[in-house]
């Protein structure tokens, strides 16, 4: 094998030198590799700490796991209720998702496929929305949200994050459904889809990569999304999970086992999702519209 | 088609009535405010521009900018930087591809303030992971979060935390390069690390300004990193933790508005300012 390699290689392949160099192609993947190491040694340091006693996580944190424990387990639910954060977590997160590819799907649709007066303009304001931080926006929004009795439930945070995360959701899937060619909707027409149907049966189907993408950030920025928790929904019969891991730092600082299994529990669930959804995405993302 | 006024309101309806209630209204009411001192929700007296006065005579407000923009100049240096490298490292190797898409994108799908706990972890004078490591070898424990180190040690982090995302913006950037560009260029003998700065750089230049001035606006929102590891103590403060006490900690509803202001144009001038200093032209393949 090396041998036919090297024959082929010879003295008169010049245009082949790059791959005469493999030294060069070895430092790229040791640099590759070398930051993969840090992404996955830390999610496997702390998953690996979230099976041992505290002692053992400061004494000796870099020992596998070999007999786990699962006291930190049982602790993360009984003492500081875990699975209730993860609930108002999901119900939040996900009412937020879907509430802002429902309007922002609609919205999108609109300004993507009809032309009308003031729809440049609409498009400008959306840009400019993008520089509002929630800095400029918490406060008024609190004062609105205890007004109507809605801070500390799950319209506290649902409704400004749906806010928050419209323009965002808007941009990415105008741009998208913009690409759909206009005889699929002139066949829809013809077969007598209105505006509605045709909104549920072609361009929410076909746009899905988009929608799908879409829905992954707004799902992690709403699920990670510590400031706003910490202002509109702080009690403890509603706060989402970012936020019980804000308090376990300060108040359980010491307990290391605990804050390593808090640490995974939040992080495994979104990661395994986002493992199975990554495919999907690319695959939606290359294969462009509209197939023949 | 017709009937299509119709639908344009509909459909636009739901979406403006949401930003309209819970994004424009408030911005305004912020800007409203700056103008204001108040105490509580229900007593505020127009003070002209008294906090805005107040504001330039800030302290601590100063020092948090300072802060901030250190932190911008890491963020700016280390994750662009880093995310550039590793996106022309992928793009030139052959294997692997996907694994390491993959695999750069784990901590941005993490939450802030679990990578904050994870270094929290890390930097524990007793019995953290690097003062363990330092004490293997035999070395003195270090103190992470001191006065002179907190800041650099939150940036890691920070830093840590959103390169595989620019990495992705990146590489999308590269793939969408035409291939005969590097067929031209090899002709001419333009290989490696000089092709890296002579076509594909320029070539995606459009791009890394886009990154730069995200990586600008989203420094300016760094809030969870601060708040977990040091609370703003030890010269951490950063114009959204210092905001986030005056506002909502103090109640000062009507100075706090006035540092939002100042966050919003601040980030406004910066991002104008980059766009100045990196300007281009377009390219259009």
């Amino acid at each position: 094998m090396q041998q036919s390699v090297k024959r082929e290689l010879g003295p008169r392949s010049v245009t082949m030198k790059r791959r005469s160099f493999p030294l060069g192609t070895i430092l790229m993947y040791a640099v590759l590799f070398g930051w993969s190491l840090t992404t996955i040694y830390a999610l496997f340091w702390i998953v690996n700490n979230s099976f041992k006693v505290s002692r053992e996580v400061m004494n000796n944190s870099f020992k596998l796991a070999l007999d786990p424990v699962m006291v930190n387990y049982t602790n993360a639910f009984d003492r500081i209720n875990i699975g209730k954060g993860y609930l108002n977590s999901l119900i939040m997160s996900g009412s937020t998702v879907l509430l802002v590819l429902l309007f922002g799907g609609l919205a999108a649709y609109v300004l993507s496929r009809f032309q009308f007066r003031g729809r440049k303009v609409i498009f400008s304001i959306l840009y400019a929305s993008l520089l509002i931080p929630a800095f400029a926006t918490v406060v008024p929004v609190y004062e609105l949200l205890i007004h109507w009795k809605l801070a500390n439930t799950y319209g506290g945070l649902i409704f400004p994050q749906t806010a928050g995360n419209l323009t965002f959701a808007i941009l990415v899937l105008a741009g998208y459904l913009s690409t759909i060619p206009k005889e699929l909707e002139e066949a829809a027409f013809i077969d007598g889809c209105n505006r509605w149907t045709m909104f549920i049966k072609i361009f929410l189907p076909i746009g899905r990569p988009a929608f799908a993408s879409a829905s992954i950030f707004v799902f992690l920025w709403s699920y990670n999304d510590l400031f706003s928790a910490l202002i509109f929904v702080s009690k403890e019969n509603v706060r989402p999970i970012v936020l019980l891991l804000s308090e376990i730092s300060s108040q359980y600082g010491t307990d290391f086992g605990l804050m390593a299994t808090a640490v995974s529990l939040t992080v495994v669930p979104v990661l395994i999702i986002y493992l199975f959804i990554q495919k999907y995405i690319e695959k939606g993302l290359t294969e462009g519209a509209v197939k023949g | 088609m017709k009937g299509d006024r119709k639908y344009i309101f509909l459909f636009l309806l739901p979406a403006a009535v949401f930003m309209s209630i819970f994004l424009y209204y408030p911005f305004f009411k912020s800007m409203y405010l700056s103008f204001f001192r108040t105490s509580g929700f229900f007593s505020k007296t127009f003070v002209g521009f008294d906090n805005y006065a107040r504001m330039f005579s800030d302290e601590l407000l100063g020092a948090a900018t300072l802060h901030t923009l250190e932190l911008m100049l890491y963020v700016i240096v280390f994750q662009v930087g880093i995310a550039l490298i590793l996106a022309v490292l992928v793009d030139n190797v052959t294997w692997g591809k996907g694994f390491f898409r993959m695999v750069f994108f784990f901590p941005v799908v993490i939450s802030g303030t679990a990578i904050a706990l994870l270094f929290v972890l890390f930097y524990n004078f007793q019995f953290g992971l690097l003062n363990n490591i330092l004490q293997n070898l035999g070395f003195d424990k270090i103190l992470w979060l001191s006065e002179s180190n907190a800041l650099k040690a939150v940036a890691v982090p920070t830093v840590w935390h959103y390169v595989g995302f620019y990495f992705v913006l990146f590489l999308t950037a590269m793939s969408k390069i035409p291939a005969d560009f590097y067929e031209a260029a090899k002709l001419e003998g333009i290989t490696g690390v000089k092709k890296t700065f002579l076509l594909t750089i320029p070539l995606i230049m459009s791009d890394i300004k886009v990154v730069i001035t995200l990586a600008i606006t989203g420094t300016l929102k760094v809030f969870e990193f601060i708040f977990v590891l040091t609370r703003g103590q030890s010269g951490t403060e950063v114009l959204g933790t210092y905001m986030y006490k005056k506002a909502l900690v103090d109640q000062n509803f009507g100075y706090g508005s006035t540092i939002a202001i100042y966050i919003v144009v601040f980030g406004v001038l910066l991002s104008l300012l980059a766009n100045r200093l990196l300007k281009r032209d377009e390219i259009t393949y």
